[in-house]
């Protein structure tokens, strides 16, 4: 966090990043001495989707888990660079808690907590000092993630006994809960069947005009038929991003359009 | 001779391998079992004839016929409450500390070492440790309480490491996703990692515990009593055990306290099969209540 010395002034105003929901800037990261995100700068727009495609260990990950700080938690990891959500910058006084709280996100394999379906989608408002009325906020959120009809009648069976797909919706209905406005996805559908791939597909293109959503994801198919932009990662660097039309059909660099087509990856 | 022969001789052989082999785990498996079948059935032999109501109601006396193991029992109970409500806190609280909040480095590493070699080292040893700090240097005389944080002190590193590894046995998907939620990290440990290690830990804690009940060297370098013809009142006050109420009457010629020992030999099995039970028991509760 060296760069963009701004003599100590507060996180910058909102004029900064006009239309940009999320602001990359010129961030490196480090897991021990292995660099793994070089210079990336990127703009995300709101209620957006946006997807982060590229080869296995290409840094796509790394960076999601930086926008929330979650890489935070893990021993022996540097940053250096900027993470501006509506400008404001989410490491220079920030409280990681906060920021989590703002940015959710949805693992790659679905996690709920052995509690109930109810208590799942409850705690996490609960710890943010939630004191509304939780069986309205469980059913939205619920609703929201295209799981209400199918555990209407049994919110206080355990989540274990749902399905992978109902769990991972589960995960996105807990995530709603605490009131985000980014909603960070690491490749939510790679423990799923194709049937309820399509479904989480579906519950995501409705979220986002609520949300503004970053998805990890290995699936090329799955990057075109939900986002709205596409940004290609390679070695840790951000090789291009583009709306993802622009990106798949007419890629502006060769190693885009190699790895599209298939030609390594 | 074909290829297929060949293999079929070497089959036989293999077969007839496999079956010594797992007649030696069979003789390995009944060998520690038929020990331990005699020694009860020694015990009861010598000790059910001193087994009566008298026995459990009355102090110990220098007359067989009217000594009674009473103040032991008492002891005992005493002894283990004590150590665990000195040791189970402490142990739990430096396990979080060590797998949730310590950050990574040669010092966590230098202390995990040495968690490891204290629970190797003999009890006797902790047995002068507790009579120089706690019955010398904290004056607490021979008393339970010099007792218990000796005990302590002893089953503490068998605690911290059962509970660490119940700790990690918690999937990392649960930390990262409460954390995920914004949740700190204390609502993290009591909402999730505590319920959800607590039947494990309670494993630990109650073998250790088992361990304590039965431990006599560290109480007798402390100085634990064998005629105490009182119950405590209170932790201050001097105590025995019931290993050291054995230890006492098998030390003695005379025909009939060898049967006393048995007998007590008895009691101090059902307590520790009664400690085992209610230790299965609450686990259950624990998991059911997790599950719910």
């Amino acid at each position: 966090m060296e760069t963009n010395e701004r003599n100590g002034s507060p996180p910058a105003a909102r004029g900064a990043s006009e239309g940009a929901k999320v602001r990359v800037e010129n961030l490196d990261f480090w897991y021990g001495a292995n660099h793994v995100l070089r210079d990336v700068s990127l703009d995300i727009r709101a209620n957006e989707v946006t997807a982060f495609i590229g080869p296995s260990g290409c840094g796509k990950s790394t960076l999601l888990r930086c926008l929330n700080r979650m890489n935070e938690l893990i021993p022996d990891t540097r940053l250096e660079g900027r993470v501006l959500i509506d400008g404001r910058d989410m490491y220079r006084n920030a409280d990681p808690v906060m920021v989590r709280r703002r940015i959710g996100m949805v693992f790659q394999k679905p996690n709920p907590f052995p509690k109930t379906i109810f208590e799942n989608v409850i705690w996490g408002a609960r710890v943010n000092g939630y004191k509304g009325d939780e069986a309205e906020l469980v059913e939205r959120c619920l609703r929201k993630a295209a799981l209400w009809e199918e555990v209407k009648d049994r919110l206080h069976a355990q989540a274990y006994g749902l399905s992978g797909g109902q769990q991972q919706r589960l995960c996105i209905a807990r995530t709603l809960a605490v009131a985000p406005d980014v909603v960070l996805m690491d490749e939510p559908a790679s423990a799923l069947d194709p049937i309820a791939t399509a479904k989480l597909e579906e519950t995501i293109l409705q979220l986002k005009e609520r949300y503004t959503i970053i998805i990890v994801t290995h699936n090329m198919q799955q990057a075109g038929r939900i986002s709205d932009r596409t940004a290609f990662f390679y070695m840790g660097e951000l090789i291009e991003a583009d709306a993802t039309e622009q990106l798949f059909t007419r890629p502006s660099r060769k190693r885009t359009e190699d790895y599209i087509t298939g030609r390594f990856g | 001779m074909t290829a297929s022969q060949q293999y079929n001789e070497r089959l036989e052989r293999r077969r007839r391998k496999g079956l010594v082999f797992s007649v030696l785990l069979f003789l390995a498996t009944t060998s520690g079992l038929v020990v331990l079948v005699t020694l009860i059935v020694d015990v009861v032999v010598q000790g059910a004839q001193w087994l009566d109501w008298e026995f459990l109601t009355r102090f110990p006396s220098r007359i067989p016929e009217n000594a009674g193991i009473k103040s032991a029992i008492v002891g005992s109970l005493w002894m283990i409450l004590l150590t665990a409500a000195i040791s189970v806190p402490i142990g739990v609280a430096s396990a979080l500390y060590l797998e949730e909040y310590a950050p990574r480095g040669w010092l966590l590493k230098i202390i995990q070492i040495n968690i490891n070699n204290l629970a190797g080292i003999p009890s006797v040893v902790y047995g002068i440790l507790g009579l120089t700090l706690f019955v010398r240097f904290f004056a607490l005389g021979r008393s339970l309480l010099a007792g218990a944080l000796t005990m302590a002190l002893l089953i503490l590193p068998i605690i911290v490491i059962s509970a660490q590894e119940a700790l990690r046995a918690i999937p990392e998907g649960i930390r990262e996703s409460a954390f995920a939620l914004g949740a700190t990290r204390r609502q993290v440990v009591w909402s999730h990692l505590l319920p959800m290690s607590a039947p494990s830990i309670m494993t630990g804690v109650i073998l250790a515990l088992s361990r304590a009940i039965g431990e006599t060297a560290p109480l007798i370098m402390i100085g634990a009593l064998t005629f105490i013809a009182f119950l405590p009142t209170s932790a201050l006050d001097p105590f025995t055990v019931l290993p050291i109420q054995i230890f006492n009457w098998t030390a003695r010629p005379q025909a009939d306290f060898q049967g006393l020992a048995a007998a007590g030999i008895i009691i101090l099995m059902v307590v520790l099969f009664l400690m085992n039970l209610s230790a299965i028991l609450l686990r259950n509760y624990f998991e059911k209540y997790r599950a719910r």
